[in-house]
């Protein structure tokens, strides 16, 4: 490869992450074009795009989309600071950890949808059931990932901060905190899959907007377009997310020396690199 | 002046496993002491009892005359491995140990003894960035920029290449002269005990006793060529090989 192809190649983002999108909906607007599946089994690409424009019109898209965003929001919010709370306590606290963690680790082996009907049943169905459902989806990814984290802190580090005679406290604030916050991350980020996976559900479950009511509804009245924009809306969220979830991440553990880090400095340097280039 | 450390008749056990049969030294101010001995003689554990990261020990140790039961701010400690924090840069490494760690002083400190290791270039680098012996030296800068009275460091250089080793021994004699600390070193590298210390301790097989002191004469700066250290090198070694065939005559 020549030198100056070398070049283009780095400077062009790669095409490579956009090959299997464009394939499956190749795959799919193919699959009814050559009469593989009936245009009412699989609605091709023009026809849910139009369906979304129709949406949008009637403002039907905005409201679905913002309901389930808020949804998932608010129960990400309150799952994920009851998880960092829960996990801080018993992962710092001896005491913490045998008052909670068996109870816990049982709860967790319930599957958490197994909740939705008594969530239902409790707490009637307006908003709270659905955000509690989906705080109860965020919750547990990041509480196990932050006590393992925690569990995990090097003690060769622990022990730099007991020569200065620090306190227990400082101790965790200054050295085991930061030290789990990778694990944090992580968890945040699975939790994060789990909220959208449980927003889903609950709005399966007597809602009047969302997108997970759209699915329903939709499949009610068979508009299987409406099914198809629902999903395709759901997983440009859902991807959202999580590279807003990365880029935090990125940011915040420039200071790991992993291979994840090394790549995304590898590229900093590069965008250096070129800019300083004439 | 009070006697920075003193240790008496000390003694510690793991278990059932003796590990240090009752130890006496007395260090001076400013001076420097190397610990040698085979492994497994309890010198690492030796540094710890006196940096009271563990007390369950009998026996006394005092520090300024102070009796040691924990961590003093008048005992610093230098690590095998550099035990940086990772998220932190040099410069907040550094100034980790210190209670001010924000006002004007402690940041004139922190650079002081950052030019000190010769480090000041790498003041904003992360742990990440640094070599292995820059990382040992930013280690050394945390531990003098508290400025203790005693100086304990468990074999800094070992993990160390030849070079970088001997640059790091000279890094700490340059430390050493401007802060003027009670140094205890373990290594297990006889050159440079010979090298650094104003006395060699050994200890015997575990467990540690005092087996023998050696003094070296020589005045600083010293000559790594100085045929005065390099005899006391082989009087060191073959007290070491006695220790050894001794263990052998018993076994």
């Amino acid at each position: 490869m020549s030198a100056s192809a070398a070049s283009r190649g780095r400077r062009l983002p790669s095409a490579l992450p956009w090959i299997l999108p464009v394939a499956i909906v190749a795959g799919w607007w193919g699959s009814t074009a050559f009469g593989i599946f009936e245009v009412h089994q699989m609605p091709p690409p023009p026809v849910v795009f139009e369906s979304a424009q129709n949406m949008w019109a009637r403002g039907l898209l905005q409201q679905d989309v913002m309901s389930t965003v808020a949804r998932v929001l608010e129960g990400f919010a309150v799952g994920s600071v009851v998880a960092i709370l829960l996990a801080t306590l018993t992962g710092l606290w001896r005491k913490g950890e045998e008052a909670f963690e068996p109870t816990l680790q049982a709860l967790r082996t319930v599957p958490t949808l197994a909740w939705a009907p008594l969530l239902l049943l409790w707490l009637g169905i307006d908003e709270p059931p659905k955000v509690a459902l989906v705080a109860i989806g965020a919750f547990f990814p990041t509480y196990v990932n932050l006590v393992a984290g925690i569990k995990g802190v090097d003690r060769k580090l622990v022990e730099v901060a007991r020569v200065y005679n620090l306190s227990d406290l400082e101790i965790a604030r200054r050295v085991v905190l930061p030290a789990s916050l990778p694990s944090l991350l992580t968890g945040l980020r699975l939790g994060a899959t789990q909220a959208w996976l449980f927003v889903v559900v609950a709005e399966f479950f007597g809602a009047a907007t969302g997108l997970g009511f759209r699915l329903t509804d939709s499949q009610q009245s068979t508009r299987v377009d409406l099914m198809f924009l629902a999903i395709v809306v759901l997983a440009i969220l859902g991807k959202v997310t999580d590279s807003l979830i990365r880029m935090v991440e990125r940011r915040m553990l420039s200071w790991q020396d992993t291979i994840g880090q090394m790549s995304a400095e590898k590229a900093a340097r590069e965008t250096e690199l070129r800019q300083g280039l004439p | 002046m009070s006697q920075p450390l003193a240790i008496a008749k000390l003694r510690k056990r793991y278990g059932d496993t003796p590990v240090l049969g009752g130890i006496d030294l007395e260090v001076d101010a400013g001076e420097i002491v190397a610990v040698v001995g085979p492994s497994g003689c309890g010198k690492s554990t030796l540094l710890r009892l006196i940096a009271g990261l563990d007390t369950r020990f009998s026996g006394e140790i005092r520090v300024a005359d102070s009796l040691v039961c924990g961590p003093d701010p008048r005992v610093g400690l230098v690590f095998q491995e550099p035990r940086l924090f990772p998220w932190l840069s040099v410069s907040e490494n550094v100034a980790f140990g210190l209670r001010d760690a924000a006002t004007p002083r402690a940041r004139d400190l922190v650079r002081d003894t950052l030019g000190v290791v010769g480090l000041t270039a790498f003041a904003q680098a992360l742990p990440k960035q640094l070599s292995g012996g820059m990382a040992q030296r930013a280690a050394l800068a945390r531990a003098l920029v508290t400025e203790p009275q005693v100086l304990l460091l468990d074999e800094p250089f070992s993990s160390l290449d030849a070079f970088t080793r001997m640059r790091l021994q000279d890094h700490l004699v340059a430390a050493w002269t401007r802060y003027r600390p009670t140094l205890v070193l373990v290594t297990h590298d006889l050159d440079e005990a010979v090298y650094l210390a104003d006395r060699v301790v050994l200890l015997g097989e575990r467990p540690g006793r005092v087996q023998d002191v050696l003094r070296v004469a020589p005045e600083r700066p010293r000559d790594r060529r100085d045929p005065t250290l390099l005899g006391l090198r082989v009087a060191l070694l073959e007290a070491l090989h006695l220790e050894r065939s001794q263990v052998g005559v018993a076994v």
